[in-house]
């Protein structure tokens, strides 16, 4: 008997003829997630993916490889020789280990024959072996509808047993569709809108914006870390940090104090826009829900919306602060978000900022500055910091 | 240039107290309960140490007890003597500027039913006296106060809370929670009438970690931590002997230069201040620069900045400091220092509130370097805040 994981992909079957592209790059990823682990040996057993573990790092693979995105189920098997008396032996100690962990009094067998070959068919197994588990189990019966306890059997080149089918993101695996520029803040929103694009297959490099010595270190190391605990859903990836306090002086000395916010954004949007040409990245993603704070009314989304030419992606458009924060709170953001330091937002915000503003009233008052100098200038003193996974 | 002068947040520990401790971690690493020669070896240095404190504090050696931090000294003496005389009533005092670590404690006692008078703080930054003697009755049996405020500076009125008790309840405890104040202003443990005294190493250029309680000769405290009954039983644990040591050297060498120290950095403080006034448009000293403050401590308003902005303006120029108070733009009541608020200093004041705290070895050329640097960075900051 060997443990194993096993994995499943959701939408990578329906991919036809570039199905192979994305298992590979699922295959790479995983097997990066889990390099520190002892390099375990990942295998396919008539379609499905495998991998080998033991008792000792099998939790802490599984915590890796729930978080790769183009993974809808992962599970942890007991791996044996497709012989009768195995699999019944281990079926009944999978069940005796999950009543030691909770109340069970009801199980199903289900089984899975890969492999056509052999002798009897799924149902006689699943029968044969539910017949066993209740003449060695107590006080535990069969329901075929609603029990509390499936046991999983497939049949493969071998057989393999679990009890388990633990939910992974689903998604798309990095880097298949392309790369992705994320406005990162130090708040709840942005990390969720990162993550939410990478699993739909975009690499991301983030951008994030300062105002420093107006703000303070802290803030900066806050969305580092957040960048790093995103880093272990969408890997490695590039960080720029841009002061914008020139910038934020221009605007201040020179524009009406109430579009201060929006014409910052503008200039966020256009940075991010121009790092994002450079390194050939081909959209912008940011965290920006419909009326949620006064830049981003639909009148304010599309005044900074038109500062740029590539697609801005805003995942969390329609989502509600409770449904954000709770996938903030799943991808394990949250406490880090909420950390009390103050981010270049708050710094210059107006008493009261434009709701409704016209864009020509905008781009009037942004006329009198020179753009691309102060953009070009923040641009040249940015620092670029690589967030490993 | 480096210029650090956040000595009231922490100080760098002198290089005769690195060494000294080195020793201890790298030949007199010996447990003193253990009965070999390595241990007897540690035991020795630790009652050298403490000998140290005692004379320093004018005490007896056995009222001095060694403990890991000022908030853990705080902790076992206010808790320990609610424990011990709690049966005689349930009435505490202490005032509304303390520490956390005294605050936080009477907030506890409080959700375990006993009554806390929380003192009001006059314009002059000393505690309400008047409503202390109000508020003294048969039950009271604890009051802790500080002696030197963290974020003026102000000398509390131990003295004359002394004579209040004398008057109106001779059996209340006094703990006096002197951890900005050792090694700043003179303490003689027999010029006051306190029951127990709290103090902390990396305040006077010792180590961190390690921290003070002078506890009165007769005084039966009750310890809070169990064990195996290392400081008479007081403060149980293997003893911090790198801690103790270095924070022996560190009172040594304090001693010998105390009055010159004192000296120095008051006349460190007048000239600060001095340049401040008359370099600096729109500025407000919140701290006495006269015998009613602790010598150390200049907290100061450059009004129409932002206090948080301008600390980090210092930064860029290797010039350290802390802010007067918490106060964020996003919440003005939340972190807003009940010490500037209760002197009387407007919204205004208390957020463009900086606290300088020097030590023996700042210099005037690094005052003037910050003077410099400080009206480069107000202007700048103004230009940009004010329209």
């Amino acid at each position: 008997m060997d443990k194993v994981v096993s994995v499943s992909f959701g939408e990578l079957a329906l991919k036809g003829l570039n199905r192979s592209f994305f298992e590979d790059k699922l295959i790479k990823r995983i097997r990066n997630v889990i390099r520190d682990i002892g390099k375990p040996y990942i295998y396919r057993d008539q379609g499905k993916l495998y991998i080998e573990a033991n008792e000792g790092n099998i939790k802490q693979i599984i915590d890796k490889v729930k978080k790769v995105f183009g993974i809808v189920l992962v599970s942890e098997c007991y791996r044996i020789e497709k012989d009768m008396d195995e699999m019944i032996k281990y079926s009944i100690s999978e069940v005796e280990e999950a009543i030691r962990k909770r109340d069970i009094k009801t199980f199903k067998v289900e089984c899975k024959r890969a492999d056509k070959k052999f002798p009897m068919n799924s149902m006689e197994v699943a029968r044969k072996i539910g017949h066993h588990i209740l003449q060695s189990v107590d006080g535990i019966s069969v329901d075929v509808h609603k029990p509390d306890l499936f046991v999983y059997v497939d049949i493969r080149g071998k057989s393999y047993i679990y009890t388990e089918k633990l939910k992974a993101f689903g998604g798309l695996p990095v880097g298949t569709n392309g790369k992705g520029m994320l406005l990162l803040s130090g708040g709840i929103d942005s990390p969720v809108a990162g993550f939410m694009m990478a699993k739909r297959g975009l690499r991301l490099s983030a951008v994030h914006y300062h105002s420093y010595p107006f703000t303070s270190e802290r803030a900066e190391e806050k969305v580092k870390s957040l960048a790093k605990i995103l880093s272990n859903y969408c890997g490695s990836f590039k960080l720029y940090s841009v002061n914008i306090l020139k910038i934020q002086k221009a605007i201040n000395e020179n524009c009406p104090e109430d579009e201060m916010t929006l014409l910052s954004r503008r200039f966020m949007m256009k940075i991010a826009e121009k790092i994002a040409i450079k390194n050939d990245v081909d959209a912008l993603i940011t965290g920006e829900s419909m009326g949620q704070v006064a830049s981003q009314t639909i009148k304010g989304l599309n005044v900074t919306n038109s500062a740029v030419n590539i697609p801005v992606f805003r995942p969390l458009i329609g989502m509600d602060k409770t449904e954000i924060t709770e996938i903030a709170n799943v991808i394990d953001t949250f406490e880090t978000s909420i950390l009390p330091y103050e981010d270049c937002c708050t710094v210059f915000l107006p008493k009261h900022p434009v709701t409704r503003p016209k864009l020509e009233d905008i781009e009037n008052s942004e006329s009198v500055l020179d753009v691309d100098s102060l953009i070009n200038e923040a641009i040249s003193e940015m620092e670029i910091i690589r967030i490993e996974d | 240039m480096e210029v650090y002068l956040d000595n009231s947040a922490t100080t760098k520990p002198r290089d005769e107290v690195v060494e000294e401790m080195n020793y201890m971690l790298k030949e007199a690493y010996g447990n003193p309960s253990s009965l070999h020669r390595k241990g007897l070896q540690a035991e020795k240095k630790i009652k050298k140490s403490r000998e140290s404190i005692a004379k320093f504090l004018n005490a007896r050696e056995d009222e001095i007890f060694f403990t890991s931090s000022g908030t853990e000294s705080n902790n076992i003496a206010i808790q320990g003597l609610i424990n011990r005389y709690g049966k005689r009533g349930n009435h505490l005092i202490t005032s509304k500027i303390e520490h956390p670590s005294v605050i936080n404690i009477f907030k506890h006692y409080e959700t375990k039913g006993f009554d806390v008078t929380y003192l009001d703080i006059d314009e002059k930054g000393v505690v309400d006296l008047k409503q202390l003697e109000e508020s003294i009755t048969d039950k009271t049996i604890v009051i802790a106060i500080m002696l030197v405020n963290n974020e003026i500076g102000v000398i509390q009125p131990i003295k004359d809370i002394n004579n209040i008790l004398a008057k109106k309840n001779k059996n209340v405890k006094l703990h006096v929670d002197g951890i900005q104040a050792m090694g700043k202003i003179s303490v003689n443990v027999n010029d006051y009438d306190f029951d127990t005294f709290s103090f902390s190493g990396h305040k006077i250029h010792g180590p961190k970690g390690i921290g003070g309680l002078y506890v009165k000769k007769g005084l039966n405290l009750p310890p809070i931590i169990f064990g195996g009954n290392q400081e008479t039983g007081l403060r149980s644990g293997t003893e911090n002997t790198p801690g103790i040591v270095g924070f022996g050297k560190a009172v040594e060498i304090l001693e010998e230069n105390f009055q010159k120290e004192k000296n120095d950095v008051l006349d460190l403080k007048k000239y600060f201040a001095n340049k401040i006034m008359k370099g600096i448009d729109d500025v407000k000293i919140n701290s006495y620069v006269d015998d009613r403050c602790a010598p150390h401590i200049l907290n100061v308003s450059f009004l129409d900045t932002r206090g948080e902005v301008l600390l980090h303006y210092l930064e860029q120029n290797g010039i350290y400091v802390s802010t007067g108070s918490a106060c964020s733009s996003n919440n003005k009541s939340k972190g807003k220092s009940r010490v500037l608020d209760a002197i009387g200093l407007s919204d205004k004041e208390i957020e463009g509130a900086i606290r300088f705290s020097f030590t023996y070895n700042n210099t005037k050329d690094e005052i003037d370097y910050v003077v410099k640097k400080l009206k480069a960075s107000v202007d700048e900051i103004r230009k940009i805040t004010m329209r």
